[in-house]
């Protein structure tokens, strides 16, 4: 995974409550066997017309927002379907940050396991940040997830929260099973015990 | 000592967190034990390759069990897969399964079927253990007694090479539903009027357990389809305590324990429930018989009403945002402020899906179609949920009702719910479906969901429109 550096990018602001992940990226496009390559059908079907031609008036066809990097939703972004192809999908296509007041608790995994930084912020702060992103490539916004902190246009700062353990793995760019499989001892003494306490617990052929 | 680790009452959640807590480190982030893992064909092909790249192998191959079913045609699957990159996808499944030595159920076994559907119906669910697929409605096994819930591609990788996540502890929520539901009214409209009245974001953060006398009353497969919605109230897990009726249920299945382990795992499952006094972070209490059939209006399953109402005035809600969503959603469904549920006309219906695709779903829409039509201008499918439940509907003679109904018989799988399949609606077209999801093109590009319970589902198809099941089973009683 690619370390989470400082950066200033173009924001996107999408203010609609309950983006589903059916949204960000439909179904029919989860036929692929890769993790990439699917920036081109992030929000589709609001995004192209029928005959594959791109809808005027959706916000990512304008051209301030061709190279937005940043997205400032409404609330519960994420909701719906487990499937990662919505983070891999909105990171395939360069955004690297997602501000909201809430996201859906299975998109909030999976998009840290992917350098997506999910921020959580108040409604007023989120709507400044609507304001700040209308604004397009007028208005570039820093996300400095070191020292957690979100600079707007106009130099006011807003500080967020973040998990230590994720904020450590984004910047560090590192990978959740090498950690976790340091933990292998204690992981096999929990199988010995349960295998002794609930021997049928575990596993069963068909 | 954490809070959970604490003497004192505790929660069934509680119960089965603690017991597959392997390692909590300082900041809350916690190692959890997962006892099983179902995987499909949608989100496990990069898990796989992330296992390869990384040369890991596979911890414990029997904790997992492997089947398609979001991407299988529901007829003529005998002659192949039309579809390459089904085809493909399907084809790499089986091909991990070899691979990495794990158990697996072929699409043409008479045992395939819908994930959250033969988990239960194996025996692979069971109370008490830790169980996820990565699939959000895997809420689904709660009913039994499991916490279970659904994962992304990077924790299917995860789990199959570790036997944990991480996670940190949700909070407890519990919902209680009070008294009788009223003739006519199921699972359905009860997990339904939930999510309309807690919000789509109402479970957030939470584990749900579902308690009182109408959760009580219910089948399994009743619980199961309350369960099964729970991620559409924001919560990745519901839980119901397992009772006498979950063990009947299990007791025989071909993954059950047998003998011996059998009667011990009994005993342990007995201890798993709430202890009295244990305490939630959010409780919310319905009566059940205040609820009646309910049907989505729009396109979030927080957007509900019962059949007898209207669909709802943008220009009574105050808030702007919420105004502004409701106006957009109506926009996308054709629908009046006003207007009344009833006069909405459909066309199609879609019987299945992990929610209601259960023998007894299809007992209640066949009892609604039988000796009825398919009103002219609706096209109507049935999608069992796995191929047992198929040939159990065959052996009752319901494919008979339904096929002379006019509804089409189909195989096993997803189907229609999400439209990966080819089962799916055409731009503009409506639909009274019986799955978990309205959202703007779940079920195609431009294609616009009622969500109902099977019997209203069947009420929509023979009368054309959405309908109260209530009436057309007057009728019936007559």
């Amino acid at each position: 995974m690619r370390k989470f550096e400082t950066f200033s990018g173009v924001a996107v602001p999408m203010a609609d409550h309950n983006i589903d992940t059916d949204r960000i990226i439909p179904a029919r496009f989860l036929k692929t066997i890769k993790r990439t390559g699917l920036g081109v059908n992030l929000f589709n079907d609001v995004r192209y017309n029928d005959d594959g031609s791109e809808r005027e008036d959706f916000i990512l066809n304008q051209s301030h927002y061709r190279n937005s990097e940043i997205l400032v939703a409404g609330d519960n972004f994420g909701c719906g379907s487990s499937r990662e192809h919505a983070p891999w999908a909105i990171t395939d296509f360069g955004i690297r940050c997602v501000i909201s007041t809430s996201f859906a608790d299975i998109f909030f995994n999976n998009s840290f396991k992917n350098g997506l930084l999910l921020i959580k912020v108040t409604p007023e702060q989120r709507d400044a940040l609507l304001e700040d992103a209308a604004r397009g490539e007028n208005a570039r916004i820093e996300i400095d997830l070191e020292n957690q902190k979100i600079v707007r246009p106009d130099g006011e700062e807003i500080t967020f929260d973040v998990d230590p353990f994720r904020k450590h793995c984004l910047l560090e760019g590192l990978d959740d099973i090498g950690i976790t499989l340091q933990s292998d001892d204690r992981i096999s003494s929990f199988e010995e015990k349960q295998k002794q306490s609930m021997p049928w617990m575990q596993g069963a052929r068909v | 000592m954490k809070g959970n680790m604490m003497d004192g009452p505790k929660t069934l959640f509680d119960k089965i967190w603690d017991s597959h807590l392997v390692e909590e480190k300082d900041d809350g982030t916690c190692i959890l034990y997962i006892d099983r893992q179902i995987i499909h064909e949608i989100t496990s092909a990069q898990a796989f390759d992330g296992l390869r790249e990384n040369n890991r192998p596979v911890r414990v191959q029997d904790a997992h069990l492997l089947v398609a079913d979001h991407n299988v045609p529901t007829a003529g699957r005998a002659d192949g897969i039309e579809n390459e990159e089904s085809r493909i996808q399907i084809e790499l499944l089986e091909k991990n399964a070899k691979e990495f030595g794990l158990p697996f159920i072929d699409f043409l076994d008479v045992r395939q079927g819908i994930v959250h559907v033969i988990g239960p119906e194996q025996g692979f669910t069971q109370p008490g253990l830790t169980l996820v697929c990565g699939d959000s409605h895997t809420a689904t096994h709660g009913a039994l007694g499991s916490l279970a819930f659904g994962i992304g591609t990077s924790e299917v990788e995860h789990v199959l090479a570790t036997q944990t996540l991480l996670q940190k502890q949700p909070k407890n929520m519990r919902i209680t539903v009070n008294g009788k539901l009223p003739e006519g009214v199921t699972a359905k409209d009860m997990i339904l009027a939930i999510i309309g009245k807690i919000g789509t974001a109402g479970g957030t953060g939470c584990v749900i357990e579902y308690a009182g006398e109408a959760i009580e009353d219910l089948s399994v497969e009743g619980r199961m389809t309350v369960c099964n919605m729970t991620i559409e109230a924001g919560a990745r897990a519901g839980l119901v305590a397992p009772d006498q009726r979950v063990f009947d249920y299990l007791e025989g299945r071909p993954m059950a324990p047998k003998g011996a382990a059998w009667e011990q795992a009994i005993e342990y499952w007995k201890t798993l429930k709430s202890d009295d006094g244990a305490s939630y972070d959010i409780e919310v209490e319905l009566n059940a018989a205040e609820i009646e059939p309910q049907v989505s209006w729009g396109t979030s399953p927080e957007m509900v009403a019962p059949i007898g109402s209207v669909v709802p005035n943008p220009a009574d809600i105050e808030d702007p945002a919420k105004r502004e969503t409701v106006e957009g959603a109506l926009e996308y469904m054709d629908l009046d402020p006003g207007q009344s549920l009833t006069d909405i006309h459909v066309d199609k219906v879609f019987i299945g899906s992990c929610t209601n695709s259960r023998i007894e779903d299809l007992r209640s829409a066949a009892a609604i179609a039988k000796g009825r039509k398919v009103a002219g201008s609706v096209y109507a499918m049935v999608v069992p949920g796995s191929g047992l439940i198929k040939e159990q509907a065959e052996s009752e003679g319901l494919d008979a009702i339904f096929t002379e109904a006019g509804f089409d018989w189909r195989e096993p799988g997803c189907s229609m719910c999400l439209g990966m399949n080819g089962d799916m609606l055409e731009p503009g077209e409506r639909s009274a479906s019986t799955s978990n999801r309205n959202f703007q093109g779940r079920q195609g590009p431009g294609g616009r969901t009622h969500l109902v319970s099977p019997a209203m589902a069947a009420a929509a198809a023979v009368t054309g429109h959405l309908a109260d099941v209530r009436e057309l089973a007057a009728d019936v009683a007559e």
